[in-house]
């Protein structure tokens, strides 16, 4: 539905998008991802019409849209700072739109209403946005730019202000809102979390330049570069060098510690340098060496408590740290590992992820 | 005690220099003329004790504020300054708005200059500005000479000692007052609404009309009494650049203070005026209140 070719957007001599092609389908929650100042938000301006690209075409349905101003497109943006009309009450915020189309009243009030009802802000139709919640006022700002049903949503940070609770909340009402519209949704985030979530597809951005573009769990666990892996959840990643073993890569990453084995479809030469990241849910912790692949000795140096899950954080003989989480099943003070303990860490040849680069 | 401090200062200023000019005004114009030093009678005698404070009090009466009802001179002369505020306030705010956006829109490093030289009118006295005006607008006057030169007009136009004069005078010395306000209000307006605005359809125009222009309306409103209340009881305005058939009533308080030497009704007079500007000025803090409450 949404095709970006070969686009380019520099600001004078500052290349912000850089040669950036991409698809997004109908119906899809896409969510882009990546540090602040990648460009997440230049993207979501030409796909809303304030800034043209540089170079390079976008369509929407088959159609260029590049040179259609913003008021003519079927594209809506919920803004970062939300920017609702302080004059006008919640009800005529989520008005403005269907109004300046010409819509006769009686079906815009029907259509405001039906707006009110999913955000569920019946209640507060009739104030000023400076008299409702941080929260109701971003429900505000999603009513107003879904009131059109445009084909395309997009959402810039449009949770970035709410605590943690009111944002999970909102991000499952974000994605029931979507499943019940039909509409596509793009939305911008630099919480990797929420973007895992809410989205059906992630790409992850870095400096105008699309690192990968896939659904959540891949991202999470196929990442095709160090970057990703490292950008998305906790990770370990060891650099060394790999050889094929059979149907496996027996990594040689430092001196004194025994290979790694890793199960992988990557085509990786002898003796070029290679990566491996470990998510430190799969590495067990034991008291005693266990019988398996990719075993490593080392001592806890840190211990991360988070009530349901602790992260260990077990430095081996050649100063690498490993982290290694548990679930803390039971419920007792006491710790089954602290502080200096020896202990052993393993995984098994299909956890990590070689990456070529 | 010192909250009241805090509060006592203002008051004692507002005592001193405003509620006591008024009452002495105001008893002035409950006086009879006389040809006397001052000019008017009864005139408060306390060596007699209470009953010479009751004598003073017994004269004084509402007369001259009847005569201004009976003489047509009076109420035509509030009524003409009434419009005459009114109109130059309206082309204030038509030559001010369009100054205060350009200057809200300026590059940001523009703005302070450009604010700068708004101000910078104030720096010459207001007198010798409206004397320039004289030979500008005079037959004689510079914008005569350029409209000759030019070919526009034949016969030089007559513009100084009429209406116009006054309008163009007041609308160029009160223009900061309207620019000023305006400008401060379209300056911290979020470029984002117009985006929004755009976003959900609007062009640029409506964008204006539905957005910026309510949004910039507390100072619009701030602006326009910020000319209309001082405009009301100009003076030096009209009797420069205005003609015999300007009638304001800064104008006829002025000349039957200095020229009828009737301090009692030209009290009468200013104490009038100041009731009816009594109205726009409750109404104009009411407005800054409801801002500022909006902006909290
Ligand atoms: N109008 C502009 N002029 C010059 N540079 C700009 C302009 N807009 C954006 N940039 C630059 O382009 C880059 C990308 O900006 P963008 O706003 O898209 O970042 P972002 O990914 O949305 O970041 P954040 O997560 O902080 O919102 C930034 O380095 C920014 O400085
Ligand atoms: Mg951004």
């Amino acid at each position: 539905m949404i095709r970006f070719e070969n686009v380019t957007k520099r600001f004078g001599s500052f290349v912000a998008i850089d040669n950036l092609s991409l698809d997004i389908y109908e119906r899809e929650f896409f969510a882009l991802l990546g540090p602040s100042g990648c460009g997440k938000t230049t993207m979501m301006r030409m796909l809303a019409g304030f800034e043209n690209p540089s170079e390079g075409n976008i369509e929407l349905d088959g159609a260029d849209i590049v040179d259609v101003p913003p008021n003519k497109r079927a594209v809506n943006m919920m803004f970062q700072s939300y920017a609702l009309f302080p004059h006008l009450s919640v009800h005529d915020n989520i008005a403005f739109g269907l109004k300046r189309e010409g819509m006769a009243k009686d079906k815009i009030s029907a259509r405001v209403a039906e707006m009110l009802r999913l955000t569920r802000l019946e209640k507060f139709a009739s104030r000023k946005p400076h008299q409702i919640s941080g929260g109701q006022r971003q429900r505000v700002a999603l009513a107003r730019s879904l009131a059109k049903a445009p084909k395309l949503l997009l959402l810039d940070e449009p949770l970035g202000a709410l605590d943690k609770k009111l944002r999970e909340e909102t991000q499952f009402e974000l994605m029931d809102i979507q499943e019940k519209t039909g509409t596509t949704f793009v939305i911008v985030t630099h919480d990797q979390e929420e973007a895992m979530t809410v989205a059906s597809r992630v790409a992850v951005m870095d400096a105008g330049v699309l690192k990968q573009v896939a659904t959540p769990s891949q991202i999470y666990e196929n990442p095709n570069s160090r970057y990703v892996a490292d950008f998305i959840g906790d990770v370990t990643i060891l650099e060394g060098r790999a050889r094929k073993e059979g149907n496996r890569y027996e990594l040689a990453w430092a001196d004194g510690q025994p290979p790694i084995v890793a199960q992988s479809a990557l085509e990786i030469g002898p003796g070029d340098t290679c990566y491996y990241a470990i998510r430190p849910e799969k590495v067990e912790i034991h008291h005693d060496k266990p019988e398996d692949d990719n075993v490593l000795q080392g001592k806890v140096i840190d211990i991360g408590y988070l009530g349901n899950i602790s992260t260990y954080h077990v430095q081996l003989a050649n100063g690498q740290t490993i982290r290694a989480q548990n679930f803390n099943t039971e419920r007792s003070t006491q710790q089954a590992f602290t502080w200096d303990d020896t202990v052993w860490v393993n995984w098994t040849d299909r956890c990590g992820i070689l990456l070529a680069n | 005690m010192r909250r009241a401090i805090v509060y006592l200062i203002p008051f004692t200023w507002l005592l001193v220099l405003f509620l006591v000019p008024f009452l002495i005004v105001f008893k002035i114009s409950l006086s009879d003329v006389a040809l006397a030093r001052p000019p008017y009678t009864p005139q408060l005698d306390l060596s007699q004790g209470l009953s010479g404070i009751l004598d003073f009090v017994r004269e004084l009466d509402f007369e001259n504020f009847i005569f201004l009802t009976t003489d047509s001179l009076y109420w035509k002369a509030y009524l003409s300054s009434l419009k005459i505020a009114a109109v130059s306030t309206f082309l204030t705010l038509l030559v001010g708005y369009p100054m205060a956006y350009a200057m809200a829109r300026a590059r940001e490093d523009w703005r302070p200059t450009l604010l700068m030289l708004i101000i910078l009118p104030f720096w010459t006295s207001f007198l010798i500005r409206v004397y320039s005006w004289m030979g500008i607008l005079g037959t004689e006057g510079y914008l005569n000479q350029l409209l000759l030169w030019l070919g526009i007009v034949s016969t030089p136009l007559q513009i100084l000692n009429t209406n116009w004069a006054v309008y163009i005078g007041i609308v160029y010395t009160y223009l900061p007052f309207m620019i000023l306000p305006i400008y401060s209000q379209l300056d911290r307006l979020d470029g984002a609404l117009l985006e929004a605005a755009e976003d959900l359809g609007c062009s640029r125009a409506s964008a204006f009309w539905l957005v910026t222009f309510p949004l910039s309306r507390p100072g619009v409103i701030a602006g326009c009494f910020l000319v209309f209340i001082p405009t009301l009881g100009e003076f030096v305005i009209p009797s420069l650049l205005g003609g015999s058939s300007t009638l304001m009533i800064g104008k006829v308080l002025w000349e039957e203070f200095f020229s009828n030497r009737d301090w009692p009704v030209a009290s009468a007079v200013a104490v009038v005026l100041l009731i009816i500007l009594i109205i726009p000025i409750i109404l104009f803090q009411k407005n800054q209140q409801k801002q500022a409450e909006a902006e909290a």
